[in-house]
């Protein structure tokens, strides 16, 4: 087994995929002859030329619309957005098409399209550049959204979304695009919508996706310094939402926290608390607490950004209130 | 003379069809059989009719939500177009689409769209995905002069002729975007100008007369297939009704309309046909009754049609299986 980072696994799965499928292709800013702005891409157009591997100008919501179209037309690609930010730019495009067009043609045309790149915060970025936007894109049926910051998981899931005949949002993490992580060396697809146990515990399930997982399993190993046994639950994919997961996990922990990085107004932790206490009310002996940015836009200063986003303190803390010690 | 006599009664047909369907989807409207928003193609046949009978089987064909009219052209039967409209199982897509979103993969046809602009990508990438794959179709959009202010318009056409997608580009002028007028909305009234800041093969024509707008978007289609890229075109038209249904159309100067209809494209197929051809009125006549036949017995099949079934309201979300 080999050790990946991030990025290399994300390679990886595309690399195989291109081989696999001629209709395959990446499109996207600098993905090409600048080998990616996050090094993703590095060496694929030396190896799948520039038919494939193809640079874009600085047109988010044209050459994503393109790209819908060609996956219309039964090709198979894969839009790199530099970071999710831009992609706003590229709402109109992934919304009023992507999302609709199988519905809209009464199952006549698919749109079989990844949409993939860096989100969440980095380091000192600021306001625009910082967003973590999974919950403005699950909130649209039509696409499936995955977020997932671990090397095995990107690997497996982004193989699964290239296959998809559905367009999928597939957001990682520019932070942890060097975060090295076991891949096994045989290929293999994760399934979408499946969530994974990331640490198994009795008192308390923290749920949550993304490089919040990581945050996630420092703070399991701090409560149990607190004698807490504490779970991770990781998503992976945000959209199908694997609904029976958290329900066996509240039956088994009876008490959870939801933690996302991004707005808290409407965000994915509101909805996955609604449908756990919608489904599993008799199950719960605390009410669930949730750890999000704090609901402001971000700032730069270090120690300032600090504060908005989710941290291992913060997530230790809600753990501890729900567990009452 | 570019339209054989055979072709250009089956353009007299079709845009005769056009218009007496249309007329149909009116009177049904103000009877609440159609609800929501319905745009009426009458008095633009020409285009459509023109454009789709220069175009191939294979190419792909993207359009609006004034789409009634286009989807026709492209050969779609009628019963299926009142069945959309009425919200019936057997409508173009299974009455999930109504008026604005038309679609039929046996015909091409990806479509009417609502976004005003949004469409126009789809039909570059539909080029893109014919260049990539080496084939020889091309691409034809159709788009208002109201889109023509959109952002993604342009970023379509850039990428279209930095990437030489065969993509015709056709701007169809109605002079007006919803109830403002040409001069009121746009600063250039040339709107295949639009087309000189990319660099992009620009012309502007006259599109009431079906045979005109056949020779300029054949024109057109030579162009893309040979490899030398998009193209966009400008054909002047006008519709006679308002924006949609709703829309009285009051903003329209004195005279406007009736001066218009002097260039009707059905009356101009037929001076054409009873002058270069020898057809003679009683023939146009027994087209005209067929026509109408035709599009009421298709009116009253809709009619009786299953409404869309509930049990697939959940089927349409996603793909279960690749095409």
């Amino acid at each position: 087994m080999a050790k990946l980072q991030l990025r290399e696994a994300l390679r990886r799965a595309m690399v195989e995929e291109m081989r696999r499928d001629e209709r395959v292709f990446l499109m996207g800013e600098e993905v090409a002859y600048y080998d990616g702005a996050y090094k993703v891409s590095q060496g694929m157009l030396a190896e799948f030329g520039d038919k494939r591997i193809i640079d874009t100008p600085i047109a988010e919501n044209g050459f994503t619309g393109i790209a819908i179209g060609a996956a219309m037309a039964g090709l198979r690609p894969i839009v790199e957005m530099m970071t999710w930010n831009f992609s706003l730019v590229a709402y109109d495009q992934i919304i009023n098409s992507a999302a609709k067009i199988v519905q809209m043609t009464a199952g006549q045309y698919q749109v079989p399209i990844v949409i993939r790149g860096a989100n969440g915060a980095a380091e000192g970025l600021g306001s625009q550049h910082s967003q973590a936007l999974e919950s403005i894109y699950a909130h649209f049926p039509g696409l499936k959204v995955i977020s997932t910051a671990t090397p095995a998981d990107a690997y497996g899931l982004l193989k699964s979304a290239i296959r998809d005949p559905n367009p999928v949002i597939f957001m990682e993490s520019e932070l942890a695009y060097g975060t090295k992580g076991e891949v096994p060396d045989e290929e293999y697809l994760i399934p979408i919508g499946k969530a994974d146990l990331k640490r198994d515990g009795t008192d308390v399930t923290l749920v949550t996706w993304n490089k919040q997982v990581y945050n996630c399993l420092t703070a399991a190993d701090e409560l149990a310094k607190h004698g807490i046994s504490a779970q991770v639950l990781d998503l992976r994919t945000i959209r199908p939402l694997d609904e029976q997961a958290l329900f066996d996990a509240i039956n088994k922990t009876h008490r959870m926290v939801v933690v996302q990085e991004g707005f808290p107004f409407a965000g994915v932790a509101s909805e996955i608390v609604t449908r756990v206490q919608e489904t599993c009310f008799d199950a719960l002996d605390a009410p669930i607490l949730r750890v999000t940015n704090r609901d402001i836009n971000q700032p730069y200063a270090p120690h300032l950004e600090k504060m908005v986003l989710p941290s291992v303190e913060r997530i230790v803390d809600a753990a501890r209130t729900v567990c009452g010690r | 003379m570019s339209v054989t006599r055979e072709q250009l009664l089956d353009m007299y047909r079709m845009m005769s069809l056009i218009r007496r369907v249309e007329e149909l989807a009116a009177k049904a409207y103000t009877q609440r059989k159609i609800i929501g928003f319905c745009h009426l193609y009458i008095g633009m046949e020409a285009v459509a009719v023109g454009a789709s009978t220069a175009l191939r089987p294979d190419d792909v064909v993207v359009a609006a939500y004034r789409e009634h009219g286009q989807i026709l052209a492209r050969g779609v039967d009628p019963k299926h177009v009142f069945a959309e409209l009425f919200g019936k199982d057997t409508g173009t897509t299974r009455g999930v689409g109504g008026s604005m979103h038309m679609a039929s993969r046996e015909h091409h046809f990806w479509g009417g769209y609502g976004i005003v602009g949004g469409h126009i990508p789809l039909a570059a990438g539909a080029a893109f995905a014919a260049k990539y794959r080496g084939d020889d179709s091309v691409a034809l959009v159709y788009f208002g002069d109201g889109a023509a202010q959109q952002g993604v318009f342009y970023e379509a056409m850039e990428l279209a002729q930095l990437w030489k997608l065969p993509c015709i580009f056709l701007c169809e002028n109605n002079y007006y975007a919803m109830g403002t007028s040409l001069e009121r909305q746009s600063f250039l009234q040339d709107m295949s100008r639009r087309g000189d800041g990319v660099g992009m093969e620009r012309w502007q024509f006259e599109a009431f007369d079906a045979v005109e707008v056949y020779d300029n978007i054949s024109k057109a289609a030579e162009h893309c297939r040979s490899g030398k890229g998009p193209v966009i075109v400008e054909g002047i038209t006008y519709r006679y009704r308002g924006h949609s249904m709703s829309d009285p159309a009051k903003y329209r100067a004195d005279g406007e309309l009736e001066e218009k209809k002097q260039r009707d494209g059905i009356l101009l197929a037929a001076d054409r046909l009873k002058k270069e051809h020898g057809v003679t009125d009683d023939e146009l006549e027994a087209i005209k009754a067929d026509v109408d036949k035709q599009a009421q017995e298709a009116y009253d099949w809709a009619v009786a049609q299953a409404d869309a079934d509930p049990a697939l309201l959940y089927d349409f979300t996603y793909a279960s299986e690749a095409h």
